[in-house]
């Protein structure tokens, strides 16, 4: 088991059910709900670390979740540099993972 | 009309625009993120309504007034996703002085920000030059490095709260919670009403420590009954989760190839150095740790507010800072919680209004603020870092999670080096010098080359981790359109500027 989104028929606060969303991590598809951020959606899809770093190419994912850390960053529908914890999910977003190298190091 | 920009929509923010306007005065609230609150306060989108979101929170219903009175305003123009990325101090030359003394008569510093989605390429520019302007700009986690610390599955408790209030979404399905500070307990409650089992909450000051800061004179406590029961609430959580809350304990290290599969948690002295042979290893797919608060300082900075020698923005009775007509309110002034933040905040707005600190329409606020001011010196007392916690680094351990800067590497640089300037060994070690600008790791790399410094002297340059001239990474292209007007379209108050 890993991150979740609490089913909405067990939470306390009694939510309404929100709006279904899909988006697609490097191709692969991850279902979420309106309002979530890309980060959110990711998590709870199972998957815990999406970036790698540019000297160790360690896997990263979220830290701080509150724009603080950029550990997250992703590139989304083109656009590099986006923190996945502050940008909000839209249906059909094209999220791609990110690999900064260093000139001379990694590949 | 006076004109006063307020930075930062949480409860300080908040409290600081209410009580302007309630002064008469016109006001622009700006927050970064594209909703009002924030990080204590965070809460679910408008996408997903939920009939009782309140049992979330503590003073929720503050929170819904607030609100409520400010977006109805017309004389309030609230702009949510406004990324503001540089302050540019009035034209005075800065007095030598320090403190009080330094005060000046400068212009007020003009404030640029950017408007639109988060870290979007096509934001607008907009620039202000408002009559007063008051800094809520709030506190980000602090997080100590341990081996492991860098794997997938370790975040800061904050990051547990903000996904657990803002999505429904739990971290971890097994969680330990670990650091240290009062925070850790309704975050510990969050993931448990998310749906995560926690399996305990490992606090690094002892029994001791604790009594030290929260117990002498306890009558003080009697004024702030109210915080007193939102901690006595969250312990009552814990119990009724049965989560352990373990005190002089620390996780030590996290293990796993590419994700965190356990921890290691130890027993800490006094100083929070780990006791050899009190280690335990526990399964965890998450674990979340703060070991307390820094303040976002470097808009005051960039603005020429004086801080103080315990890294706080320096503010007077009226919450103004050392420049005139430049106030700061909430945890960048101390780390004092919601309540003294709502007070500094309604101070802070009504004098940026133009009224005086002990008008009758601030009696409240000003108790208020004398009462919970002590629950900063408590927290410190209680809970402030102690200096034995590098004895669970090893060499290995990253110290800079940007430019992967490990202890070993940043020792090497302060040894090869024998420099003594906090510049140069950033530049010699690379650390502190990533895309988060030192954020995470600036006050953790001052404190180990302070100490290894310690041989050749002091860290002697004067410079520390908190200055920003650019306070938030912004696309060349933007920065090249916020300067021509005709790319700089005017924000319209009540339209949605996002799109």
């Amino acid at each position: 088991m890993a991150a979740r989104l609490l089913p909405f028929g067990n939470d306390p606060i009694r939510p309404t059910t929100p709006a279904a969303i899909e988006i697609s991590l490097d191709g692969e598809s991850a279902a979420g709900v309106a309002g979530q951020s890309i980060a959110g959606v990711i998590l709870a899809s199972g998957r815990l670390a999406w970036r790698r770093t540019s000297e160790a190419g360690s896997p990263r994912g979220l830290f701080c979740g509150i724009g603080v850390c950029f550990d997250c960053i992703v590139i989304v529908n083109g656009e590099r540099d986006v923190r996945a914890c502050q940008r909000r999910a839209a249906d059909g977003d094209t999220v791609a993972s990110q690999r900064d190298t260093l000139p001379g190091v990694g590949r | 009309m006076r004109h006063v920009v307020v930075i930062g929509a949480g409860p300080a923010g908040l409290a600081a625009a209410r009580a302007a306007r309630a002064r008469g005065a016109r006001v622009t609230l700006l927050d970064a993120s594209d909703a009002l609150g924030g990080q204590y306060w965070r809460h679910l989108p408008p996408e997903r309504p939920a009939g009782r979101e309140r049992v979330l929170h503590h003073g929720w219903s503050t929170f819904e007034s607030l609100r409520s009175r400010l977006e109805a305003d017309p004389h309030c123009e609230i702009v949510t996703g406004a990324q503001v990325w540089a302050i540019e101090a009035g034209s005075a030359e800065r007095s030598p002085l320090t403190g009080a003394a330094a005060r000046t008569a400068q212009a007020v510093p003009t404030v640029h920000a950017l408007i639109g989605q988060s870290d979007g390429s096509a934001r607008r520019g907009l620039t202000l030059t408002p009559d007063a302007l008051i800094f809520a700009t709030g506190a980000h986690d602090r997080t100590l490095p341990f081996p492991g610390w860098d794997l997938p599955g370790v975040f800061t408790a904050g990051a547990a709260q903000a996904f657990a209030k803002g999505e429904r979404v739990a971290v971890g399905d097994r969680v330990l919670v670990a650091g240290a500070g009062p925070f850790l307990l309704p975050v510990a409650a969050s993931l448990a009403q998310t749906g995560a089992r926690v399996l305990g909450v490992y606090e690094a000051s002892r029994t001791a420590g604790l009594l030290r800061g929260w117990l002498p004179k306890p009558w003080k406590l009697l004024g702030a009954a109210k915080k007193a029961g939102e901690l006595a609430g969250y312990v009552g959580s814990h119990l009724r989760h049965r989560i352990p809350y373990r005190l002089g304990h620390a996780v030590i290290a996290a293990h796993g190839s590419d994700r965190v599969e356990s921890v290691t948690v130890a027993r800490v002295d006094a100083n929070w150095a780990p006791i050899p042979g009190t280690e335990r290893r526990i399964e965890a797919d998450a674990v979340c740790v703060s070991h307390g608060f820094t303040p976002r300082l470097e808009l005051p900075i960039a603005a020429g507010c004086s801080i103080g020698p315990d890294r706080f923005v320096t503010v007077d009775e009226r919450q103004q800072t050392s420049v005139v007509e430049v106030y700061a309110a909430g945890e960048i002034t101390g780390i004092g919680g919601v309540d003294l933040a709502l007070a500094e905040g309604a101070i802070a707005g009504h004098c940026a209004a133009g009224g005086r600190p002990d008008d009758e329409d601030v009696d409240r606020p000003r108790r208020d603020r004398s009462t919970y001011t002590d629950f900063a010196t408590r927290i410190e007392t209680a809970h402030g870092i102690r200096s034995g916690w590098t004895a669970w680094l090893d060499d290995d351990t990253l110290v800079c999670r940007c430019e992967e800067v490990s202890v070993g590497r940043l020792r090497a640089a302060a040894h090869a080096t024998c420099s003594t300037g906090l510049r140069s060994l950033k530049l010699s070690s690379r650390a502190g010098l990533g895309i988060c600008q030192g954020r995470i790791c600036g006050r953790t790399v001052e404190q180990l080359l302070g100490g290894l410094a310690a041989d050749h002297g002091p860290l002697i340059d004067g410079v520390t981790t908190d200055r920003r001239p650019i306070a938030s990474p912004v696309r060349i292209g933007e920065l090249a359109a916020a300067f021509i007007p005709s790319h700089n379209p005017p924000i319209v108050p009540g339209k949605d500027n996002h799109e």
